[in-house]
């Protein structure tokens, strides 16, 4: 079974931003809010800069469902990790455990509530409801992985830095770039949100959607 | 010639771009791989990695973050055994501490004549506090064990409502809370400076463990009450900094800073919690005529001329208590008694 990751390429990734503009667009993400973001290394260093384009990695084991207070997390089968804007409560603690700082608050402030997290969803929209309905996109933005596409950022890449798709595949494309150019660094973020050793271990999705009793 | 020699300079600038830009491209990660199987696509370990960033939101440029790994080992596992174990330890506590030493009595029975040890304004700092620290103690203690505890009996749909309008209640409850400090501090602190008595109580451990029941002379508040005085105030003080510091997220630290934040708060919460459970305790199962101080706000004479005797004669002195009850403790009995 596929097992869906984000692999950006740093040294193919210009910085362009475009993937950061998509998603902004694509799920009429509110300003001040950034689903995705592109991160330059050494900046302005001629020979070690490179650019980094991060978001929500979809981790294998993701903390931001171990810490959440109120369980809002559940993992496809596909490894997708969404959250239940319905549950959610705003307190932040999926931010302070995630280590690619991806939860994203429309409120700065905790007096009451930072307001309904929001995240990448890998283009998937939301866990609960219809797929593609219009109070769906309303909360999560579009849903492109129900119609048979890929997440919008890494489509339209247009250097092919950022890719989507099953972690295996990904794997295969960027080792066979690696060998055929002669350099490239290990894939960002990839120890900490799949680990090394997790090949051959069965993936198990976190808090099943069967298994909620929501 | 100086025509010349501008040429030539910039004919090798031009040259060394080439060279310049083949050098760029090989720096980054330099690979000896030779065949797919060993590329290195996993990374030894991922330190913190920070970057630039052309958004605003300037804390997203750090790239990995596992610090994020200690904080979610200290809420999902330490935090809730740190509170269960000090809270439920002090309850066993003083349970076995009941059943061992017994509610301490008064020894020369309830006189019946009463002095006054609070007064109105005493008594609503005490209770302003105590409400809300009991509210912000039962909120904070829902977020913290009500995945465990709630979720399976509730469901999520409930346990939400119910997490929201804690976080609301603790958040609010707050303000009550700071004011009540405040009160609790110009009212009562020149009273609680340590001195040499203070010693001899300790020494002892004001009694509390003898059944004679040998009292130290203390004055208005005993060293034991003192210190339950300076943990309110200190600890009352440093969750309220960490908690307005995680009311106002990021407003004065980062995301480290505000994970240590959430681990100050809640190893003094959980301390402040199991000594509150403590003086609970001791002001009212734990002592006969303990309660009346902060229930009326008058006390039984006998219960002050035992627990607070020098406080005791103070009042006597300065006519708030009635003499004739130092006399009946005296040598000379009262006459009717």
């Amino acid at each position: 079974m596929a097992r869906m990751a984000f692999l950006c390429d740093s040294g193919r990734c210009i910085e362009c931003n475009a993937c950061v503009t998509a998603c902004k667009n694509e799920h009429e993400v509110p300003w001040g809010m950034n689903r995705r973001r592109v991160i330059t290394l050494n900046d302005g260093d001629a020979g070690s800069e490179r650019s980094i384009s991060m978001s929500c990695m979809h981790c294998s084991d993701p903390p931001c469902a171990a810490v959440c207070p109120v369980d809002c997390f559940l993992q496809t089968d596909d490894g997708v990790v969404l959250h239940d804007k319905d549950i959610c409560i705003g307190c932040g603690y999926c931010f302070y455990a995630c280590p690619f700082g991806a939860p994203q608050f429309p409120q700065a402030t905790n007096y009451g509530s930072r307001g309904k997290m929001d995240k990448c969803t890998y283009c998937a929209g939301g866990p609960e409801g219809e797929d593609s309905s219009p109070a769906e996109y309303q909360k999560y933005g579009s849903n492109r992985l129900a119609e048979g596409k890929l997440p919008l950022c890494s489509e339209m890449c247009s250097t092919r830095s950022l890719m989507a798709g099953d972690q295996e595949v990904l794997a295969d494309i960027y080792s066979e770039r690696i060998v055929r150019r002669g350099y490239g660094l290990p894939a960002p973020g990839w120890t900490t949100a799949y680990g090394e050793d997790d090949e051959g271990t069965p993936f198990v999705p976190y808090g099943r959607p069967d298994s909620r009793q929501s | 010639m100086p025509r010349l020699a501008a040429l030539t300079v910039l004919f090798i600038l031009v040259a060394a771009v080439p060279a310049a830009q083949a050098q760029m491209l090989n720096e980054p990660g330099q690979s000896t791989a030779t065949t797919q199987g060993e590329v290195q696509l996993y990374d030894q370990a991922e330190d913190q990695v920070r970057g630039f960033i052309s958004i605003p939101d300037q804390k997203l440029s750090v790239l990995v973050q596992p610090e994020g790994r200690e904080w979610r080992e200290w809420r999902q596992q330490t935090l809730p055994w740190v509170v269960g174990i000090l809270f439920l330890g002090m309850v066993i506590g003083v349970f076995a501490f009941y059943f061992i030493r017994g509610r301490i009595t008064i020894r020369g029975g309830a006189s019946g004549r009463k002095v006054l040890r609070f007064n109105g304004l005493d008594r609503f700092a005490h209770w302003l506090t105590a409400v809300s620290f009991l509210l912000l103690a039962l909120t904070g203690m829902a977020l913290t064990f009500g995945r465990t505890l709630f979720i399976p009996v509730f469901g999520h749909g409930a346990y939400s409502w119910l997490a929201e309008s804690s976080i609301m209640v603790h958040n609010f409850l707050s303000v009550p809370f700071v004011i009540g400090l405040v009160f609790i501090i110009a009212l009562w602190v020149k009273d609680n400076i340590p001195n040499r008595a203070d010693w001899v109580w300790i020494k002892s451990m004001g009694g509390l463990m003898s059944k004679e029941g040998k009292h130290i002379e203390a004055q208005r508040f005993n060293a034991g009450q003192k210190a339950m005085f300076w943990t309110i105030v200190l600890l009352g003080t440093a969750l309220v900094i960490t908690g307005v510091m995680m009311m106002t997220p990021f407003a004065v630290t980062g995301v480290s800073g505000m994970q240590i934040v959430h681990v100050i708060h809640g190893i003094l919460a959980a301390v402040m919690i199991a000594g509150i459970v403590a003086h609970i305790y001791i002001g009212s199962l734990g002592m006969e005529g303990a309660f009346d101080a902060m229930g009326s706000g008058e006390v039984d004479e006998n219960w002050a001329r035992e627990h607070h005797g020098a406080w005791y004669k103070d009042q006597v002195r300065k006519g708030h208590a009635d003499s004739s009850a130092e006399r009946a403790a005296g040598q000379h009995p009262a006459p009717g008694e």
